[in-house]
């Protein structure tokens, strides 16, 4: 395999098995917790690295796990005691474990590969060169199989608690009456976010790993009705996060993980903007036609009111309209071509007048009100 | 004599302000009871450490006659309407199911039989024609059906109900209260979260008075008094004057 094939599979895999716990922080409105855990594995990885002396050993990635639930302890911890919000208990978590991990690293291990550059935004590009071997043998690189056996781990998890997962996340209190266990399988969750986002790391450096959990999972929000179709949705705008980033930084000679957390962002931009039903265009669309259909209510009902009266003449005259419903130029422009086209309204000069359709209209319309 | 629901001394804390102090409560089967009491009386905290979802201080539940572990097949519990994300991707019909989620067990898939159930539930509240609507899209009055659904889906024997009538018109109350009314007739208790002191004598048989501690519980006759809502709701008595001259009525 080509390193440019090799290094777009990793990015996949990566993007995907960081989209699958990332359904659940965004559906619990935990997103936050992607990002602190993705740097409070840092002292834990330091200190394994000091046990160890190695920083490839699976030693690695239980110490970074061990973070990430001390994370998530701590902020369960400063939650129950009822001062704080979880977001604002994140907030103060995090930044302390970070700060002790690179504090540990700058103190003791000023030399070694762990720089703050390579932790924050890691290197794709060098993925290839790192290869597992075994009696001679190339296995892959090591970041491909080191994330495969993570995305199995997730996807299986997943699929055995599928369902209570879904009851966890929809309404904790239900699933602890009925025996579910929610705090167990939340640590669960937050562990397996933490082993994700160890693995992922070291690939592509805590900045991707956050946008990776977060924007696929967010978008996919928007866009799909059911847990299930949100999970796949996930994983394939993950997937073509990573797979454009990596052009866009082929094309750009840029850093590979930052063009793919940047087309993460994008992606989800796009969505926020174009989602259809929960879109701001469609939001913002639907609106318009709302006010649209509330102005050609009032037109044939003011039409309607005045019908036949010696004032009509008058009352009924396009300019007249504007001054009498207050309404803009353009509003009321719309209003009548949008009530001529329904058939509702006759115009003969300046002067409207309602069709048999639109009277009956303007008659059901009152009733209605 | 067997209690449907058995409280006694029951001391409930966050940090260290008791919301709950010293609460007795027995409610005999086939009974429906209202616990009324201020906003912050600890009412949901009451139901909460009833299905070990809060650790009580101090205290025992019963239902009845054992621990709520060894019953939560037959208990069935509405939390209130906001404590959930109503913009969650799922389905009317897929969170009635979860009702069953309990007798199903770990990792058990419901199939088809669990959503015929479901759907027989959703009939029972008049929304089976909902269905697959996305909850996102269900007004107050909707999303308070598919609560009371999915807590009658799992068939219990003992109910437990937060605010069923926050948020609903008048007609769905009527008939909610048709529903609640049909459980007691069928034997089963059903404790309530009630807010309008005005329908409580119309709706309920029993009602517990909470105010951090229990000010009284029984039947409506005996234990709805005015001094009882007094003791209850402290200060506000013009309030509970205006309500006891409507009684009278
Ligand atoms: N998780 C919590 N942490 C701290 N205080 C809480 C918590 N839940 C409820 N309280 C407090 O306990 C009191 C009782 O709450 P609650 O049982 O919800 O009352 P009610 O349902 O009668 O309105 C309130 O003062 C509330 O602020
Ligand atoms: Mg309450």
């Amino acid at each position: 395999m080509s390193a440019s094939l090799e290094i777009q599979l990793i990015a996949v895999v990566v993007a995907v098995t960081c989209a699958l716990p990332g359904v659940f922080l965004v559906l619990q409105r935990m997103s936050m917790m992607s990002d602190a855990i993705s740097h409070a594995i840092l002292p834990g990885i330091v200190i394994a690295f000091f046990i160890t002396g190695n920083l490839s050993s699976p030693w690695i990635i239980l110490g970074a796990a061990a973070g990430g639930l001390l994370t998530v302890a701590l902020v369960e911890v400063l939650r129950k005691t009822g001062l704080l919000k979880e977001d604002a208990a994140i907030g103060i978590v995090f930044p302390a474990l970070f700060s002790v991990g690179v504090i540990l690293i700058a103190q003791y291990a000023g030399d070694v590969h762990l720089d703050i550059d390579a932790v924050l935004l890691g290197e794709l590009a060098f993925a290839p060169f790192d290869r597992i071997t075994m009696g001679g043998m190339d296995l892959g690189p090591r970041a491909l199989l080191v994330m495969g056996v993570i995305l199995v781990v997730n996807v299986v998890f997943i699929s055995v608690f599928f369902k209570e997962l879904k009851l966890i996340s929809f309404d904790r209190a239900l699933a602890g009456a009925l025996g579910f266990a929610p705090a167990l399988l939340h640590y669960v969750l937050m562990g397996l976010v933490s082993v994700t986002a160890v693995g992922a790391f070291d690939a592509v450096g805590s900045i991707l790993v956050v946008a990776l959990m977060v924007a696929p999972p967010a978008s996919a929000y928007l866009l799909t009705d059911g847990l299930k179709p949100m999970i796949v949705v996930s994983v394939v705008i993950g997937a073509v996060s990573a797979v454009a980033g990596y052009w866009v930084a082929h094309w750009l000679d840029a850093s590979i993980a930052g063009a793919m957390a940047s087309m993460s962002g994008v992606l989800f931009l796009s969505i926020l903007i174009l989602a259809p039903h929960r879109g701001l265009w469609s939001v913002q669309k639907r609106r318009s036609n709302q006010a649209l259909l509330f102005g050609r209510k009032m037109l044939v009902i003011h039409l309607y009111n005045h019908e036949g009266l010696p004032e009509a003449q008058h009352e009924c005259r396009m300019d007249h309209l504007e001054d009498h419903l207050r309404w803009d130029h353009a509003f009321a422009s719309r209003a009548i071509r949008s009530s001529l086209q329904n058939d509702y309204i006759l115009q003969q000069g300046p002067h409207l007048s309602l069709t048999e359709t639109g009277r009956k209209y303007a008659r059901s319309s009152l009733v209605e009100l | 004599m067997d209690y449907a629901i058995d409280i006694r001394d029951l001391t409930v804390a966050y940090r260290e302000k008791p919301v709950l102090w010293d609460v007795d409560l027995q409610v005999p089967p086939g009974v429906l009871i209202a616990i009324v009491g201020p906003n912050g009386a600890g009412k949901t905290s009451l139901i909460k450490s009833s299905l070990g979802l809060i650790k009580p201080a101090a205290g025992s539940v019963l239902i009845h006659g054992r621990p709520y572990s060894e019953q939560r097949s037959t208990v069935a519990y509405v939390p209130q309407r906001g404590s959930v994300d109503w913009d969650f991707p799922t389905n009317v019909l897929d969170v009635v199911t979860m009702g069953l989620y309990g007798r199903l067990g770990w990792f058990k898939r419901p199939g088809k039989s669990e959503r015929i159930e479901a759907l027989k539930s959703l009939a029972q509240v008049g929304m089976e024609e909902y269905a697959t609507r996305q909850i996102s899209q269900l007004s107050g009055g909707q999303q308070q059906r598919v609560f009371l659904a999915r807590a009658l889906v799992q068939d219990a024997n003992v109910y437990f109900m937060d605010e069923p009538f926050q948020g609903v018109d008048a007609t769905t109350e009527r008939a909610i209260v048709e529903l609640l009314q049909n459980l007691r007739k069928q034997g089963k208790t059903v404790a309530v979260v009630h807010h309008d002191l005005q329908t409580v004598p119309e709706y309920f048989d029993h009602v517990m008075l909470l105010n951090v501690r229990r000010i009284a519980s029984g039947p409506v006759e005996e234990v709805f008094t005015e001094d009882n809502l007094r003791t209850t709701y402290g200060g506000r008595v013009a309030f509970v004057s205006a309500l006891s001259a409507a009684r009278k009525q």
